[in-house]
C-alpha cells in the first residue's frame, strides 16, 4: 500500500513543486502584487467611506480614473514648459501633488453636492446618486478629453532589474513601495492623530461621536479628501504602469476595488489593504495558469466564493439585527 | 395540559450570556408574564421560542413536540405568533393590507390561479379580507382599514400588530411590551385585550414592566434576572418573594 | 427598516446646525477651477461666466422657482387623482378609458413614421424589463445591479436555439424563458444569504461574469462580433418583420406583462412581497417563508428580463455582448426609480421617458450621458420617490 500512497502524494506534488519553482510563479506573483498593490489603495477609498457612511460610494473608481488623467494633463503641460527635460523627479513629483489636490478637491465636492443632502434619505438614494455620480464624471472626461486612449507620456524608462529569468521593472518596485508607503502613513494616520482617532469614532456611533463634540460633516469630508488623493496616486501610478488610460477604466478599477474591500470586510482598513493584494495575485496567477481571457471575471467569482462562506468578509464582523 | 415547555433554554452572544437554563411551562389558555429588569433576556427568550434567534443549548417544546431551533415562518405555521418590543409594521402598507398578509400561511392559493382569477383564488381572497376586518373589529381599528399603518398614533400600532399576530390564528402569543409608552386609559384597554384573547382561546404570554398589568392579569409569572430564572409563581407568590424583591430594588432593602 | 430609521434619526442631530451658505461667485470659482485642467483656461472661463449667470439667476427665482414646483406638483397629483378616479371609479368609465388607450396604442402605426414605431418597440422592449425589475427591487425591496445578466441570457438563448439547432420563435420561447427562470433560481440560492449592498454587488458581479462569458466563448457565441441572423417571430405561417406588425407583436407582450404582473402584486405572493420589502424580520414573524418569497422574486423577475431578451433579440435579429453592459443593468434600474418603486403605470411611464428623451434629444447626443448622470443625482435629492411617487427606494436589505 506505501508505495501507491508515496507515489499518489508524489504525483500531486510534483506540479506544485514545479509551479512553485518556475519563474513564471515568481514573475506572477510580482505582477499580481504591483496590481494588488493598487486595487488595495483604491479599496481603501472604499472602505474609508463605507466605514462612515455606510455608502457604496460607486463614483469612486471615477476619482481613480481622473487622477490617471489628470497625471498625463500635467506630465504633459511641464514637458511643454520645459520642466520635464529640467528636472524629471521634480516634474513627476508636482505632478503627483497636483492630481492629488484636484483628485481631492473633487472627491470633496463631489460629497457636498451628491451624498451629503441625501444623508437622512434611506440608504439606496445615496448610491443612485453615487452612480449618476459616476456616469458624469466618465462622460465629462469623454467629452473634455476624448473618446480615445490616451498616451502617458515616455519620460519614464521601461528599465528594470532581471533576477533569474524574473523581471521586475522600476515602475513595479516605485508602485509597491509607494502601495505600502501610503499604507502605513494611512495606518499611523488612523491610529495615531487626533483626526483619525475622531473618524474611528464616527465610524463607530455618530450620535456619541457628535454628543462629545466630534464635527461629522467635516470627518466625512475627510474621509473623501484622504480616500480620493490615495485614488489619485493609484491612478497616476496605474497609468504610468500600462501607459495608456481611457474614460472608462474607473468602472472596471472601481468594482475590482470594491470586491477587495468586501474580501477583506468592509469597512475594515487592514481588510482592504488584504484584500486589494490578495485579488491582485488570485488574478494575475489565474490569468497565468487558467485563461486570461477571463481575468475580469476572476474577481466576481473569488467574491461570490467567499461572500458564501463568510457572508461579512474575511476580516468583517457579522452583525445580527436587533430585535 | 402544557402548550409550551422550555428547558435549560440557554443562548449565549461571543461571551455574554444573555440567558442561561431558563425553564417553565404554559398551560393552554393562560397568561404568563415574564418579567424582570432591563437586559434580564426577556426579548432573548422570546427570540429563542420563535426561531428569530438559535439557542445555544436546551429544549422548546410545543404541543409535546420539539421545536428547538425552527424557522420562524415555521413557528408561525405551527401557531405561534409574537408583536415586537419596538414596532415592526409594514409601514408603507395600509391597516387593512398587515392583517391580510397575516394570513399568508393559512392560505394556499398560487401564481396561476392568482393570474386567472379562478372562483377558488376569489374566494379566498374575499375570506382573508373578511377575516381581516374581524380581526381589526376584535382591536378596534375597523374605521381605519385604508390608513397608511406607519401614519397610525402609537397606541393603535401597538394594537394593530396584535391584529396582524392574531391574524395567522395562534394557539400561542407572545406579546413584548404591549403596554410600553402607553398612557393609563390606553393600558387599561390593552390589558382588556389581553383578556380578550384569551377568551378566545389563545395562550399569552407577555414581556410586562408595568407591574399593574403583570399582577392584574397574569395567573403565573416568571422572574428573570441576568439571564437566570430567579422565581416563578402566581402574583401572590411573586409578591412576597425576597428574591424578586431584591433584584428589583437592590440588596440593601 | 427600524434600525436604519433609528440611524436616520441621530443623523439629524447635527442638521440643527447652520450650514454655511456659500456664496455664487465661490461655487462657479471652485467648479471651474476643478475644471481648468480638462479643456484649458479658456473653457474654463466661459464655464465660470455661465455659472455664475446661472446661480444668481437661480437664485433671484428661487422664490418663482419654488411655486412653480408646487404648481408641478400639483399638476401631478390632479392626474394621479384622475388616475385613481379611473381605476376605482365606476366599471364603465374604466372601461372607457381603457378602450380610448387602446385604440389610440392601435391607431399609432397607421398615422407615425418608421422611427417612431422603432423607438415605440423599443420602449416596449423597455418595460417588460423594467416591470421585471420591480418585482425584485420594487416589490420584495431587494437590489440587483446585474439585472441585465437575464436579459442578456434570454436573448442569447433565442439566438443559440434558433441559429445552432433552428428552433422557430414560438417553440424557442418557452425553453428560453424555462432557461432564464432557471438562472434567477441559481444566482438567487447564493445571492440571498446576502444583505443589501452585498446582495447588490454580487448581482453586479454575476452581471459581469454572463457578460463576460457570451463575450469570451468565442466557439459557441463568435465573442465580441455576436449572433446574426436570428430569425423574427411568425404568426400563421407570416413573418412579423415589418415594423408596424412587430409593434403589434410587441404590444401584446407588454400588456400581458402588465395584466400579469397587476395580478400577481394583488394576490397574497404580492403582498408577501411588499411585507418582505417592508421588514424582513417581521414578515417571518407572520408565517412568511422569506428565503422563497425572495427566489420567487428573483426568478419571476428574471421570467420577463428573459421575455424582453427573447423579444429583442428577434426585433434585431442580432445580438452582441455590447447591449448587455452595466450601463444596461443602471438604465433600466433608473427608469424603475423615475416612475417610483413599484408603481406598475409609474414605471410604463419612467420606461417611455427614459427610452423617448434621448432619441429627443439627438441634436445634443454627446450631452445625454452626462444629463443623465446628473439627473439622477438631481432625482434623488428632490424626488426620490419617483414621479408617481410609489415608494422611495428603501434599504436594500
Amino acid at each position: 500500500m506505501l508505495p501507491i500512497y508515496t507515489y499518489l502524494i508524489f504525483s500531486v506534488l510534483k506540479p506544485l513543486l514545479f509551479l512553485l519553482k518556475s519563474s513564471v510563479f515568481v514573475q506572477q506573483v510580482i505582477n499580481g502584487l504591483t496590481v494588488g498593490g493598487v486595487y488595495a489603495l483604491i479599496a481603501l477609498g472604499y472602505t474609508m467611506v463605507y466605514g462612515i457612511l455606510e455608502l457604496i460610494n460607486f463614483a469612486h473608481g471615477e476619482i481613480y480614473m481622473l487622477g490617471a488623467y489628470l497625471g498625463i494633463i500635467f506630465l504633459g503641460f511641464f514637458t511643454a514648459i520645459g520642466l520635464t527635460s529640467f528636472s524629471l523627479p521634480l516634474s513627476l513629483f508636482l505632478a503627483f501633488i497636483l492630481s492629488i489636490i484636484f483628485c481631492s478637491s473633487y472627491g470633496y465636492t463631489m460629497e457636498k453636492i451628491a451624498y451629503k443632502p441625501l444623508r437622512n434619505a434611506p440608504r439606496l438614494s445615496p448610491l443612485i446618486s453615487a452612480i449618476g455620480v459616476s456616469i458624469f464624471l466618465q462622460n465629462y472626461v469623454m467629452l473634455t478629453q476624448g473618446a480615445t486612449d490616451k498616451v502617458f507620456p515616455h519620460i519614464v524608462e521601461n528599465a528594470g532589474l532581471e533576477i533569474g529569468g524574473v523581471s521586475v521593472t522600476y515602475i513595479q518596485l516605485f508602485i509597491i513601495t509607494v502601495s505600502v508607503l501610503m499604507m502605513l502613513s494611512l495606518h499611523i494616520f488612523i491610529t495615531r492623530t487626533r483626526m483619525g482617532k475622531a473618524m474611528r469614532a464616527v465610524a463607530q456611533d455618530k450620535t456619541m461621536a457628535s454628543l462629545v463634540g466630534i464635527n461629522i460633516d467635516t470627518v466625512i469630508s475627510v474621509t473623501f479628501v484622504i480616500g480620493s488623493g490615495l485614488a489619485a496616486v493609484a491612478g497616476l501610478m496605474v497609468a504610468s504602469y500600462y501607459g495608456l488610460v481611457n474614460y472608462s477604466i474607473g468602472y472596471i478599477a472601481g468594482i475590482k476595488a470594491f470586491t477587495a474591500a468586501v474580501l477583506g470586510g468592509i469597512g475594515s482598513i487592514p481588510g482592504a489593504m488584504f484584500g486589494g493584494i490578495f485579488l491582485g495575485l488570485i488574478e494575475s496567477l489565474s490569468a497565468a495558469y487558467i485563461s486570461p481571457e477571463y481575468k475580469d471575471a476572476y474577481a466576481f467569482i473569488i467574491l461570490i466564493i467567499i461572500l458564501l462562506i463568510k457572508p461579512s468578509g474575511l476580516f468583517g464582523k457579522s452583525q445580527e439585527e436587533k430585535v | 395540559m402544557y402548550l409550551l415547555e422550555v428547558r435549560d433554554l440557554t443562548k449565549h452572544f461571543g461571551g455574554i450570556r444573555a440567558i442561561e437554563e431558563v425553564r417553565f411551562r404554559a398551560r393552554e389558555g393562560s397568561i404568563t408574564s415574564v418579567i424582570g429588569p432591563n437586559g434580564a433576556g426577556k426579548t432573548t427568550l422570546f427570540n429563542c421560542l420563535t426561531g428569530i434567534t438559535r439557542p445555544t443549548k436546551g429544549v422548546v417544546s410545543f404541543l409535546n413536540n420539539e421545536i428547538t431551533g425552527i424557522k420562524p415562518d415555521k413557528a408561525v405555521k405551527l401557531g405561534i405568533s409574537r408583536t415586537f418590543q419596538n414596532i415592526r409594521l409594514f409601514r408603507e402598507m395600509s391597516v387593512l393590507e398587515n392583517v391580510m398578509v397575516s394570513q399568508h400561511c393559512r392560505t394556499r392559493s398560487g401564481l396561476l390561479s392568482a393570474i386567472i382569477k379562478n372562483k377558488a383564488f376569489k374566494n379566498e381572497e374575499q375570506a382573508i379580507r373578511e377575516k381581516a376586518l374581524e380581526y381589526l373589529e376584535l382591536v378596534g381599528l375597523e374605521n381605519y382599514s385604508d390608513t397608511v399603518s406607519g401614519n397610525l398614533p402609537y397606541g393603535s400600532q401597538k394594537r394593530l400588530e396584535i391584529a396582524r399576530a392574531v391574524a395567522t390564528e395562534p394557539r400561542l402569543i407572545l406579546l413584548d411590551e404591549p403596554t410600553a409608552g402607553m398612557n393609563p386609559q390606553e393600558t387599561a384597554e390593552m390589558m382588556g385585550l389581553i383578556r380578550k384573547l384569551r377568551e378566545l382561546g389563545k395562550t399569552v404570554i407577555l414581556i410586562e414592566h408595568d407591574m399593574k398589568v403583570v399582577m392584574g392579569i397574569s395567573e403565573n409569572i416568571v422572574v428573570l434576572d441576568h439571564g437566570v430564572k430567579i422565581a416563578e409563581g402566581t402574583p401572590e407568590e411573586i409578591k412576597r418573594n425576597p428574591l424578586v424583591i431584591e433584584a428589583y430594588l437592590g440588596k440593601e432593602h | 427598516m427600524a434600525e436604519s430609521g433609528i440611524q436616520n434619526s441621530k443623523f439629524k442631530i447635527q442638521d440643527s446646525k447652520p450650514g454655511k451658505i456659500h456664496s455664487p461667485f465661490f461655487i462657479a470659482l471652485w467648479l471651474s477651477l476643478l475644471f481648468l485642467p480638462f479643456k484649458g483656461i479658456k473653457a474654463a472661463s466661459i464655464l465660470f461666466v455661465s455659472l455664475l449667470l446661472l446661480l444668481f439667476i437661480f437664485r433671484a427665482f428661487s422664490g418663482y422657482a419654488k411655486i412653480l414646483m408646487d404648481k408641478l406638483n400639483a399638476m401631478r397629483e390632479s392626474i394621479i387623482e384622475r388616475f385613481k378616479a379611473v381605476y376605482a371609479g365606476s366599471e364603465a368609465s374604466g372601461m372607457i378609458a381603457y378602450s380610448l388607450l387602446f385604440v389610440f396604442l392601435f391607431a399609432i402605426p397607421f398615422f407615425a413614421k418608421d422611427y417612431f414605431i422603432d423607438v415605440l418597440i423599443l420602449a416596449g422592449i423597455y418595460i417588460i424589463l423594467a416591470q421585471g425589475l420591480n418585482i425584485v427591487v420594487g416589490f420584495a425591496g431587494l437590489l440587483n445591479l446585474g439585472f441585465v445578466a437575464f436579459y442578456a441570457i434570454g436573448a442569447y438563448s433565442y439566438a443559440l436555439l434558433n441559429t445552432k439547432l433552428g428552433i422557430g420563435f414560438w417553440p424557442a420561447l418557452p425553453l428560453s424563458l424555462a432557461l432564464v427562470t432557471l438562472s434567477g433560481f441559481v444566482l438567487a440560492v447564493p445571492a440571498l444569504r446576502l444583505k443589501g449592498d452585498y446582495l447588490a454587488i454580487v448581482t453586479l458581479g454575476f452581471g459581469e461574469i454572463v457578460r463576460l462569458v457570451f463575450n469570451n466563448w468565442d466557439s459557441l457565441t463568435k465573442g465580441p462580433n455576436g449572433i446574426g441572423g436570428i430569425e423574427p417571430p411568425h404568426l400563421f405561417e407570416m413573418h412579423v418583420s415589418r415594423l408596424s406588425h412587430y409593434y403589434y407583436f410587441i404590444l401584446f407582450f407588454v400588456v400581458l406583462t402588465v395584466f400579469i404582473i397587476r395580478r400577481v402584486k394583488a394576490s397574497r405572493i404580492g403582498r408577501a412581497w411588499l411585507a418582505i420589502r417592508e421588514d424582513e424580520i417581521a414578515a417571518a414573524s407572520i408565517g412568511i417563508n422569506t428565503i422563497s418569497y425572495k427566489l420567487y422574486a428573483f426568478a419571476f423577475g428574471a421570467f420577463w428580463a428573459g421575455l424582453a431578451g427573447v423579444l429583442f433579440a428577434a426585433k434585431m435579429q442580432f445580438v452582441s455582448p455590447e447591449s448587455f453592459t452595466f450601463m444596461e443593468s443602471v438604465l433600466i434600474l433608473c427608469m424603475v426609480i423615475l416612475g417610483g418603486l413599484g408603481s406598475i403605470p409609474g414605471i410604463i411611464l419612467g420606461s417611455v421617458i427614459l427610452v423617448m428623451l434621448p432619441e429627443m434629444l439627438r441634436e445634443v447626443q454627446l450631452y445625454r450621458m452626462i444629463a443623465l448622470g446628473s439627473g439622477l443625482v438631481l432625482l434623488m435629492i428632490f424626488r426620490p420617490q419617483g414621479i408617481f411617487g410609489g415608494k422611495s427606494v428603501s434599504s436594500g436589505g
